[in-house]
This record gives C-alpha cells, sequence and structure tokens, in this order.
C-alpha cells in the first residue's frame, strides 16, 4: 500500500530534522519526504497538519504477561496498547515464565506478536540460566533466535565470579548486557527507598546503595571485560555521576530511566498507595530532578516505560505484600511531552530519548525515519488534553499511578512498516 | 499524607483509629480525657458499662499476641461488646489472599469493628480502605508503622505521673528502626508537645532520617538520658543478633541497658516505662524494672481504659461525642 502522511511537523532526531512536510510510504518503508517520488500515488492520505510524525517509540522494557502470566496481560492485549501510545518497538526482558533462556521462549513470543499484528516485539535473552546467577545462558542460540541483548532482569547476581564471565561470554557474543544494579543483600527485605518515607511509614527500606554499589561492581567489569552494557532503570543521582564518569573514561555504557521516575518520588507512597510500589523503588524529589537532568544532558540515552501490567489482586493487599510495578506504556509519550512542557527538555531531545537513542541501545535499525526505514510511524497532537482513567487505558494492567492526571499529547495513528495499526476514531484522513 | 481522610469523618470524629501522624492535639486530649472517665469501670463490682451493647468486636491478629489483645479483649467486654477473638498468625494460608478473604468473611458475621495487627505496616489501612461502610477499624500494630493505642496509654501514663507535658523530656531507647511503638509515640509526643523528643540507639538500629519527625538522635544512653523526665525502653527482639545489626545481648546492654547506675544520670523523677514484654538482662536491669522509677505494669492497666475510650469514640454514632458520652459512664 502506498501511503502518503500530509503537512505533519516531521521529527526526526537521528537526522536532525524539524520541518513541515508530507512523507510518503511505499511497501512498509519511507520512500520520500517533501516531493513524492515520480508517478507516485498514494493510496491512502493521512492529514496530519497540526500533528508530530516521528518515529515510532522504541521501549526498552515492557512486560507483556506472557508466556506465564497471562491472568494479568497478554502479547495481543499489550502490544495493541503499546500501538496506540505510539510505542512500534518492545523490548521484553527475559523475566517471563518460563524464562527467555531458551530459543523456543523467544520464537513463542516472536509468533504471539507476528500474530497480534501490532507493535514488534524483541526479546531480551537471560544472562544466566532460569535467570538464576549460576550458569551461563546459551547466549549464541539465544541472539540466533533474535535476541536483541541479555539481561539478569530485576534479579540480582550475588556471584561477582559469574557475572564477569557472564560479562565476559555476551561480549564474545557480541551482546550489550542489560544490567538492574541491585544488591541483593542490601536491598533485602526492602519496599521504600530508605528515606523519610520509609522512616514515616515504617517500610523496609532500599538504600541507595543497593544501585551505587551493584553499578560500581559492573562498571569495574565493564572496564575488565569489555563487555557493552546497559543500565536499566536507573533510579538515583549518585547513579548518574558514575555512568558520566565511566564514559570518559570511554566505557561502552549507556542507561535509560523508567517514565515513572521522572514524575514520582517516594511522597507519592503516602497513604501507603501499592500503585506507586516499585522497584527500584521512588527516590526523593532530589533524585526525580538528577534523573531528568540526566536525561537532558544526556547521560541517561533513554526513558524507558518499564511498564508491568498487573491484575487487581496483586496490587490488593498491605504495601509490602503487593506486586512492584506500574501499567505506564500509555503514559511514556506524554509524560515525556510533559517534560517539554515543563522546559527539562526539548522536543526534539524527548523524542530521541524515546526513538532513536533506544534504538541504537537495542542494535536495530529503527527509530529514525531515513529514506529505506521502515515506516514505523508514530503521529500525535501535541495539544490534546486527556485523562488517565482505568476505563481509557488500553492495557489489561489496570495499575496505573497515573489515573486521574491530565497528560497532553495524543497519538492519533501509529504505523508499524507502513501498515496502520492504531488509528484514532475520527482522525480525520481520507 | 491522606491518612486523616480514612481515619476522620467529615466532622472530624474518629472513624477508625490507624495512626497518630496527623491527628489533633485535641483529639488526642478528648481521648485522655475520656480514658479517664472509664478508668474507675476496673475497680467496680460490675466491671461493665453498656456502651457498646449489641456490637460485635472482632480481634484479628495475625501476628501473635498476649498483652495486647488480652486488653482489647477486656476493653471490649467492659464496654460490654460482643467479642470474637482470632489468632490468624498460626494458619498458613498465603499472605494478602487470606487477609482480604478473612475479611469478607468476617463482614459476613456482620462484625462493626476489627482490631488488626499485622506484620506488614500499612495492613490497618489496607483493610480500613476495604471494609463496608460503618464498620471501624482499630490499628493494634501494623509492621513497623504504626501502634497507636500503645502511644496513647503511653500518653495517659505519662500525665497520671507527670501533669503538664510542655516542660518534659522523653527519652525512647533501643531498636528505633523497626519500632511500630517508637514511630507512633514520637507523633503522639510531638502532637501533645513535648519540651523534647529523643531517640537513642546504636546507628543499626536508629534510621537515618528519623530526625524528620523531630527528634533528637544519640547514640550515647548515658548522654541521651541525662535529664530525662521520662524514659521508654524497647523491646530488643532476639533476630536482631541474626541479622547482623548488633553483635550480642551482653555488648547491648553494656551499651544500652537501662541500669540504676544509668537511671541515676535522669531526672530523680524520672519515670521508666516499656511497651512489654520486657527482656530481663537485655534492655533493662531487673531491679529497674521492678523498681520505684518503673510504671510499667500501670501501663498494662492504663491499656484498657484507653482502648476502651478509642473503642467507644470510633463506635459512637454521630454528635454523641466528646462530652455527652463520657458523663453518661460516670453516672
Amino acid at each position: 500500500m502506498k501511503l502518503t502522511i500530509k503537512k505533519g511537523r516531521i521529527i526526526d532526531p537521528a537526522h536532525d530534522r524539524d520541518e513541515v512536510a508530507d512523507l510518503h510510504i511505499d511497501h512498509g518503508k519511507i520512500v520520500a519526504t517533501g516531493k513524492p517520488p515520480k508517478g507516485f500515488s498514494p493510496d491512502r492520505s493521512i492529514d496530519a497538519a497540526a500533528r508530530i510524525v516521528c518515529p515510532g517509540l522504541v521501549d526498552l522494557a515492557a512486560r507483556l504477561g506472557e508466556p506465564g502470566q497471562e491472568h494479568k496481560a497478554t502479547i495481543a492485549t499489550e502490544t495493541a496498547a503499546a500501538a496506540g501510545a505510539g510505542i512500534t518497538t518492545i523490548c521484553c526482558p527475559p523475566d517471563t515464565s518460563p524464562v527467555i533462556d531458551t530459543t523456543a521462549v523467544t520464537e513463542l513470543i516472536h509468533q504471539r506478536s507476528t500474530l497480534s499484528g501490532k507493535s514488534r516485539v524483541y526479546c531480551l535473552g537471560a544472562l544466566t540460566q532460569g535467570l538464576e546467577g549460576k550458569s551461563l545462558a546459551g547466549m549464541h542460540a539465544l541472539k540466533n533466535s533474535g535476541c536483541i541483548g541479555v539481561s539478569n532482569a530485576r534479579v540480582p547476581i550475588n556471584d561477582t565470579a559469574v557475572l564477569r564471565r557472564a560479562m565476559e561470554y555476551a561480549a564474545t557474543c557480541d551482546l550489550t548486557v542489560h544490567l538492574y544494579c541491585e544488591d541483593a543483600f542490601l536491598s533485602e527485605g526492602g519496599v521504600a527507598h530508605e528515606g523519610v518515607m520509609a522512616v514515616r511509614m515504617g517500610l523496609p527500606g532500599i538504600p541507595e546503595t543497593a544501585e551505587t554499589v551493584a553499578l560500581s561492581r559492573a562498571l569495574l567489569l565493564v572496564e575488565q571485560t569489555g563487555a557493552s552494557a546497559h543500565f536499566c532503570r536507573i533510579s538515583c543521582a549518585a547513579s548518574i555521576n558514575m555512568i558520566a564518569q565511566a564514559r570518559e573514561r570511554g566505557l561502552p555504557v549507556t542507561a535509560d530511566v523508567g517514565i515513572a521516575y521522572l514524575h514520582l518520588t517516594e511522597i507519592d507512597l503516602a497513604g501507603f498507595n501499592s500503585l506507586c510500589h516499585l522497584r527500584p523503588p521512588l527516590r526523593t524529589l532530589r533524585d526525580r530532578d538528577e534523573l531528568r537532568r540526566g536525561v537532558a544532558s544526556g547521560v541517561i540515552d533513554a526513558i524507558s516505560s518499564d511498564h508491568q501490567p498487573h491484575d487487581e489482586d496483586a496490587k490488593s493487599a498491605p504495601f509490602g505484600l503487593t506486586e512492584p510495578g506500574a501499567s505506564t506504556l500509555e503514559v511514556l509519550l506524554p509524560l515525556s511531552l510533559q517534560l517539554v512542557h515543563d522546559k527539562v527538555l526539548d522536543l526534539k531531545q524527548a523524542i530521541a530519548a524515546l526513538t532513536s537513542k533506544p534504538a541504537r541501545i537495542a542494535g536495530i535499525d529503527a527509530g529514525h525515519l531515513g529514506v529505506d526505514a521502515a515506516a514505523d510511524i508514530c503521529i500525535f497532537d501535541p495539544d490534546r488534553s486527556w485523562t488517565i482513567t482505568k476505563e481509557s487505558l488500553g492495557s489489561a494492567g489496570k495499575n496505573s499511578p497515573f489515573l486521574d492526571w491530565e497528560m497532553r499529547g495524543k497519538v492519533t495513528h501509529t504505523l508499524v512498516a507502513g501498515r496502520i495499526v492504531f488509528e484514532q476514531a475520527g482522525s480525520g484522513d481520507t | 499524607m491522606n491518612h486523616n481522610s480514612l481515619q476522620l469523618d467529615t466532622h472530624g470524629r474518629l472513624r477508625h483509629f490507624l495512626t497518630i501522624e496527623g491527628l489533633p492535639r485535641s483529639l488526642l486530649l478528648d481521648i485522655l480525657n475520656r480514658a479517664e472517665s472509664f478508668s474507675g469501670v476496673g475497680e467496680r463490682a460490675v466491671k461493665k458499662v453498656p456502651l457498646l451493647r449489641g456490637k460485635t468486636i472482632a480481634n484479628l491478629f495475625f501476628e501473635p499476641s498476649t498483652r495486647t489483645r488480652t486488653t482489647f479483649e477486656l476493653a471490649a467486654k467492659r464496654l460490654s461488646a460482643d467479642v470474637l477473638s482470632l489468632n490468624i498468625a498460626s494458619s498458613s494460608t498465603k499472605k494478602g489472599e487470606s487477609l482480604l478473604d478473612t475479611l469478607r468473611t468476617l463482614e459476613a458475621m456482620h462484625c462493626d469493628m476489627f482490631i488488626v495487627r499485622h506484620a506488614d505496616s500499612g495492613a490497618a489501612h489496607y483493610i480500613a480502605s476495604r471494609v463496608a461502610p460503618g464498620v471501624s477499624v482499630i490499628n493494634g500494630g501494623d509492621g513497623r508503622h504504626a501502634h497507636p493505642t500503645q502511644a496513647m496509654l503511653d500518653l495517659y501514663t505519662i500525665r497520671k505521673h507527670k501533669g503538664d507535658f510542655s516542660r518534659l523530656c522523653v527519652a525512647i531507647v533501643g531498636d528505633i528502626l523497626h519500632s511500630r511503638v517508637a514511630r507512633s509515640e514520637i507523633h503522639a509526643l510531638s502532637i501533645i508537645g513535648v519540651r523534647e523528643i529523643r531517640v537513642i540507639g546504636p546507628r543499626t538500629l536508629v534510621p537515618r532520617d528519623i530526625q524528620t519527625l523531630g527528634v533528637h538522635v544519640f547514640h550515647d544512653l548515658a548522654s541521651g538520658i541525662r535529664d530525662a523526665d521520662v524514659i521508654i525502653m524497647l523491646r530488643l527482639q532476639s533476630e536482631r543478633m541474626r541479622s547482623a545489626l548488633i553483635p550480642g545481648e551482653s555488648e547491648y546492654f553494656n551499651l544500652y541497658g537501662l541500669t540504676e547506675e544509668k537511671l541515676a544520670l535522669a531526672n530523680a523523677d524520672a519515670i521508666v516505662m516499656h511497651p512489654g514484654p520486657i527482656n530481663r538482662g537485655v534492655e533493662i536491669d531487673s531491679t529497674v524494672a521492678d523498681g520505684n522509677h518503673s510504671v510499667i505494669l500501670q501501663q498494662v492497666s492504663h491499656g484498657i481504659a484507653v482502648r476502651m475510650a478509642i473503642m467507644a469514640m470510633t463506635m459512637s454514632a454521630p454528635g454523641d461525642y466528646p462530652a455527652e458520652a463520657a458523663d453518661e459512664v460516670n453516672n
């Protein structure tokens, strides 16, 4: 199908482009911007006047519930929700059940996502078998089955020698290691940031050092092993400086932050609000502000959703007994745009942190609008306001800490390989 | 904090009693005055008042407890309520699920009030947010978060002995980190307005940010209890040794155990309190626990009157407290 997106403001950070122009798509690929190629006659056109046309969002971490937690969500529900949120590529961490440590699981996830035909799903393979931190996962086979990186998800590897070897082996396979930094001993039993709120509410704390000690260990191992590492969901101000310094030393490291951490803090736990029970825990206002600055300065490359859909029961218990995680696919874009309104980021920076930069970390050809690129595109109305409600959420996970928040910026169309996978009703195209 | 939208009704009356934090001073005084009016009930031939006749109160103890549970039970009986005591600690049902399910079962039995003790912080809040309208929840201790009835009975005991709060220096000694009693007491003492609140303990058992609650932190017992009017000793649980928080009981006793010698540093008329159960020779020397500064046993008997007051106030129909009901009892 031939398609023209007309008169949109095209923002393509990878090509440093911000202009109002038409975008032409043929056979799932971008064929031209501005003037159509000779003899190009679109089957359909989308009027994108007063809208922004940007690369489809690339989310470095979203749990899809499948396999293993289909009562919470499925690949079908979550990829549809992602499409509605302008996300065209999702990276699925390996902490599924069974764990993504065999090619069979990768294939299952690929099959299901192809079947649902919405956003693309890439898998992160396990770093150790069963995420147990004992023996290495078959990383080469996982890579061949389509895994774009390896990770032990949120399960800390206590044995430093195992982590070292896993990183060496990942480097051998030319795979980026996606590391969550948490020292299991320092975080043991904790459910909230060890700070004023934990003291007040009597919640067992997770100190900042649970992250920084593990990060510091990982950075030393990066230096020794030569593995390239991506640090997932950084939560503390102190981590940002450590990553910046490592980069100055020339280490191949990148980092991302979850969208919730740029808006919420430990204060949001007040009243034992289990929707704000996250891992890593929401930290202080200062941490939140430094994380925002980290994205602006580029030390933090990407913003991810860190989406974790849950059923009602998972959040219905005394705070410490609830499961951590928030349903955040659908706030990734609007809450990033909020940072633009708040003058934390400029629009191009925000879009880069959601598209080209995470694509580079994932090592995939996505997140840009170059000629010949796959037409994975997000079109949104930057000014339209809407309110998050349980009913408005497309995700099966209704566990949003942002319920009743006003969002600015609404996706009107999402295209994956030139196919319209989401279209806002009454969005005015011909 | 939005505790109060849960525990107070629109007229500022108690609906639930979950935490001291955020309650107005006048309400704490109401509770103390109300407890005063109940204090004689236990000494009468007929130890009952008919305030909660026909009401059913369920003690939901997900954690073992003897004194808190029995004093609540006695308090409820003296108010003429029917009491159901459930010791759920021993049942091995899955966490979380059992809580909501147990609750639904009890609601089906038309209980009017739940007294809840649970090992997780926020459990009483959670239950209060789930119960049917008209059902009250009283926090009998949740995790490390709060033990508000204990704090009220301690205030009551302090007032009995010291009268004016405003000139008092109160020292809380021991495992502050894990103590719900300490947290509730800090809130209670600071709302009621004592001159100074001190917490004393090793760095491993005193959380770094505790001073944000308005206390002065000491790591040395001698300097911490100097000139104190009230010394509240906290129980040290033996699992603290296993988790590498302190080296052992004898070293702890040497550093933080209250002996007569150390007590001499406090004001001459200082009172010594302890929420119980006591570890003699660990946090407190027997001679101090049984000595004439100790008011530990009085705390227990005051616990009944204070809990009666709180139960009566939470269950009172709109408009019938503070004044009238108390008079009715005294007549």
